[in-house]
């Protein structure tokens, strides 16, 4: 499998996406697309390896959900993205495909909020269980007093 | 007082039949760090296992977007203190992968150096603190930490001598690194690490030559082929269950591909399979070392001028993810730049994290005293799993 090989697969699987980049391939999805895609890529492209997954707020724009893995065998990287859409917090989970995205999927609500449909335990994992909010959104203030401590 | 003792007190749970909860940690010395595994027992065999984390969370990536690309190295040198080089390392390339800054060859091939140092050293502490874990099977339980904590000490010293500092550096920065080797370094580093290869020899055999050592060691927390791919661990563990994975060599950064070395592999990805690994990592990085210094180019050592402000350096619009082969594994950095001094967002990927989260996978099944030898060879740092 070399990238233009994943590159025309992906092409013609799945015409919604925009596929930019060599290394890694960064595919651009539509949300109802993000676990399919997922299981395209581990079966039909050999990304096996699950590197992580987090999100980038772009404040009015909505959330983006970013996913990286990898092709151990043939060096083939694939970086998926999806947005979803300002005010929308719900994206589904890929813990069904790979058993890495659990943690990072925790990780990723407990700083951002984002609701993963299909999760198997959704909680927070870094912060802990009374915490209010979501601090890595831009909306919340690096300064945001936390009572008693300040 | 009454209060304290009331509060630390462990707490019991039957749940119905022979099922006994467990806190392990967290402060249990074999974690090397705050982490707490909820343990659910039948007898002495673990049912089950909560892995609990974030006792050691700084907001990392919050903070990151408050400081510049010339102050925040020195800050990701405290995600993973015991390798502090290597998260500058993937910070600095990833900003540069962004504002496609060049770096002199002579930067690059420090930047190995102390990367290749910073493994060893790495690797010293877990070799050491894990063979202190097993204590009681190796016949006196401190004897290999000591020498390891020596020899770990005498790599210390060089970069102390290089930056001043002995745990955390600040030695990468955007455009090259912060300072040159001084005087008479390069003679005490090749001082320094014919000594360390003489001794990882001594240590195979001591540790080999021990029955009880293999009895802990052997078969115990195997990790598949296919569950190391999945949960996305990575480094020694990786290795260990027979994936020649090695980002140095697989997606050579910073010249490694000027470099000849092995990547260690073993098929079992049981606990000795990672210690296996481990130790030949130390000669390969030994090796690595005196490749360096063998063909060290002269130049300068950055392709930035002298900052006069903390907010000169400025990435443009983008966004880049950059990985280094770090002694735990595959440490990254997802950088998203736009346009000004300070990043919009950055995420790490800590190894420890993904290594750590294999366990809840591999303990069931396993005595309690196996939780701490697979504990230590999976080998995290609490800094990098919370960051």
């Amino acid at each position: 499998m070399t990238r233009e090989q994943a590159r025309t697969l992906i092409g013609e699987r799945y015409s919604g996406a925009q596929v930019e980049g060599d290394t890694p391939l960064v595919v651009t999805l539509p949300v109802d697309q993000w676990l399919s895609f997922a299981q395209f890529a581990k079966t039909t492209l050999g990304c096996r390896f699950f590197s992580f997954s987090s999100a980038v707020d772009w404040k009015e724009q909505g959330l983006e959900v970013v996913a990286r893995i990898d092709n151990l065998n043939d060096g083939v990287s694939v970086t998926m993205k999806t947005r979803l859409g300002p005010g929308v917090s719900t994206c589904p989970s890929l813990v069904p495909v790979y058993r890495g995205a659990d943690w990072m999927e925790r990780e990723c609500y407990d700083m951002f909020g984002i609701h993963f449909e299909g999760h198997p335990d959704l909680r927070r994992i870094l912060l802990g269980d009374d915490w209010e909010g979501h601090p890595l959104l831009k909306s919340y203030a690096v300064d945001t007093p936390h009572p008693p401590y300040r | 007082m009454l209060e304290t003792a009331k509060t630390s007190r462990v707490e019991f749970d039957y749940s119905g039949g022979e099922r006994l909860m467990m806190n392990m940690g967290p402060q249990h010395p074999s974690a090397h760090g705050v982490f707490r595994a909820i343990l659910t027992l039948e007898g002495e065999t673990i049912a089950g296992v909560d892995a609990v984390i974030g006792y050691l969370h700084r907001c990392h990536e919050k903070l990151s977007e408050t400081l510049t690309y010339a102050q925040y190295p020195s800050i990701a040198s405290k995600t993973d203190y015991v390798a502090a080089m290597t998260s500058e390392f993937a910070y600095v390339l990833a900003a540069e992968q962004i504002g496609k800054i060049e770096v002199p060859k002579r930067a690059q091939y420090l930047r190995v150096i102390m990367a290749e140092l910073q493994r060893v050293a790495s690797h010293l502490l877990w070799l050491g603190t894990w063979c202190m874990d097993m204590g009681g099977a190796l016949g006196g339980g401190a004897t290999v930490f000591l020498y390891c904590i020596r020899e770990r000490e005498m790599i210390l010293d060089l970069f102390e001598m290089l930056v001043g500092a002995r745990l955390l550096y600040g030695f990468y920065q955007v455009g090259g690194t912060r300072y040159d080797i001084p005087e008479g370094w390069e003679r005490k580093c090749r001082e320094t690490i014919d000594f360390i290869d003489q001794r990882i020899g001594e240590y195979d055999a001591l540790l080999e030559d021990n029955p009880f050592f293999f009895a802990r060691a052997k078969g115990v927390g195997v990790i598949s082929r296919e569950l190391a791919e999945d949960v996305g661990i990575a480094g020694p563990l990786l290795r260990g269950s027979g994936i020649a994975f090695d980002l140095r060599r697989a997606a050579p950064y910073s010249s490694y591909e000027d470099f000849t070395f092995n990547v260690p592999v073993e098929t079992a990805g049981d606990c000795f399979a990672r210690y296996r690994v481990r130790m030949v990592e130390f000669r390969e990085s030994i090796k690595i070392v005196r490749q360096v210094l063998d063909r060290l180019p002269p130049g300068p050592i950055s392709s930035r001028p002298g900052l006069k402000s903390v907010a000169q350096i400025r990435i443009p619009k983008g966004e880049a993810y950059a990985r280094v082969e770090g002694p735990r594994g595959e440490v990254g950095c997802y950088l998203v730049a736009d346009g000004s001094a300070k990043p919009y967002r950055m995420k790490w990927r800590g190894a420890s994290f993904s290594n750590l989260s294999v366990l809840p996978h591999i303990i069931p099944g396993h005595k309690v005293a196996d939780v701490v030898a697979i504990m230590g060879s999976v080998d995290p740092v609490f800094g990098e799993v919370d960051r």
